[in-house]
């Protein structure tokens, strides 16, 4: 599975890769903000892409909302992990079609258990 | 410059009003202009003074609260000279964020470095049980045996070297964490210059509003934008960690609250 994480902090970025490999998805590629994550998800034929909300450029909320409006795209999993924990957001964000939500800090557990989740109801 | 430096330049205004008040009007009622004129000029002059007055004072404080930043913040040799490097907050603060991202980029490297070699003690232990546990079932060929015991002493050796490495990697991790002592420093610096701006734009505030009071300035309420409005609901703005959760209604206190919200909404 081909996986693509976006996020503004290389060190999230390395964290995230680092949990995801423990978790068995080797194949992961990063981006630092939407803008940069567009061309990528467009032509690399992504399986799955986890996003950051608070971006410089485009943010995460606008990249969800870019991808959903994307025929091409519109049907790829994304999993939002973010700082963002304002309720208002969080709705916001499962309007525009998240598949998942996690709020940072977070474990390696949680971060499994949301990737479970969200393929079990992709794969029924 | 304090709040009541301001308030007492503003009564001192005032009672100057009061008693000027009183002889202008015996003046302008004995007929003599010219002395009334001198005392309006006086007035003004009062009412100008005070002003460069608070204006000085004021520029001096915030000159003074961005000078004194500058002090040295009483860190080792290495660090302060680091320290006189920086003209800035902003400076200061991209160097917490240099020190930090160091600091969790070291501990990734080891942990990235330990991770394989805790695995392979792992899978080396298991194997050696696996055939450990025939020998106890007296599964074993001699010749098996022999190759058994040679191993064991590999394991042993290795496990060592493996151990070793291991505390190694792992005292690192914790060295790595030293930057906590040298940016929680240099960010209470930062925060009291946050605090001396604050206090100072109070004063400002207070100022500006003892101008109108002296000039009689009056502001229409049309100026104000109610921030409220502005923010449109559809496109919620990124505020970013939220550092007080537990004194606040419209935000989630972690992930369990994350999870209730999000099924309340069928997912």
């Amino acid at each position: 599975m081909k996986i693509l994480i976006v996020d503004d902090f290389a060190t999230m970025r390395r964290i995230i890769k680092n949990l995801l490999r423990d978790l068995g998805f080797t194949n992961t590629h990063e981006a630092d903000d939407g803008l940069t994550a567009l061309p990528l998800l467009q032509t690399g034929n992504f399986d799955f892409l986890v996003t950051d909300w608070n971006m410089p450029g485009m943010t995460g909320y606008d990249l969800l909302k870019t991808v959903r409006a994307d025929p091409k795209l519109k049907d790829l999993p994304i999993l939002m992990v973010t700082a963002e924990a304002k309720r208002e957001q969080i709705v916001a964000a499962a309007q525009a079609g998240v598949n998942g939500y996690i709020v940072k800090p977070f474990t390696a557990a949680v971060l499994k258990e949301k990737i479970d989740k969200i393929f079990e109801r992709i794969n029924k | 410059m304090t709040q009541r430096d301001a308030v007492s330049g503003g009564s001192h205004l005032e009672r100057l009003l009061k008693e000027a008040t009183t002889e202008l009007q015996t003046q302008v009622e004995q007929g003599d202009l010219s002395e009334a004129v001198n005392l309006l000029q006086r007035i003004n002059e009062e009412r100008s003074r005070l002003l460069y007055l608070e204006v000085g004072r004021l520029t001096r404080g915030l000159h003074d609260a961005i000078n004194n930043f500058h002090i040295d913040a009483g860190l080792n040799a290495r660090a302060s000279e680091e320290m006189s490097q920086m003209a800035d907050a902003t400076e200061r603060l991209n160097y917490v964020i240099r020190m930090t991202q160091d600091a969790a980029n070291k501990t990734m490297d080891k942990v990235e470095e330990s991770a394989p070699v805790a695995e392979l003690i792992g899978a080396q232990a298991a194997a050696l049980r696996k055939d450990w546990a025939r020998l106890v079932r007296r599964e074993m060929k001699p010749e098996e045996f022999r190759d058994l015991y040679r191993r064991i002493d590999e394991f042993l050796k290795h496990t060592e070297d493996h151990a070793d490495v291991l505390s190694r990697n792992l005292g690192e991790i914790m060295l790595a964490q030293d930057y906590q002592d040298l940016t929680g420093q240099v960010v209470k610096r930062v925060i009291s210059l946050v605090k001396e701006i604050e206090e100072n734009l109070v004063n400002l505030v207070c100022m500006a509003g003892q101008v109108d009071r002296i000039t009689g300035i009056k502001h229409s309420a049309g100026g104000q934008i109610p921030v409220e409005e502005t923010q449109h609901e559809e496109h919620p703005v990124p505020e970013g960690p939220i550092v007080n959760p537990e004194q606040r209604a419209d935000v989630v206190s972690g992930q369990d609250e994350v999870d209730e919200l999000l099924s309340s909404l069928g997912f």
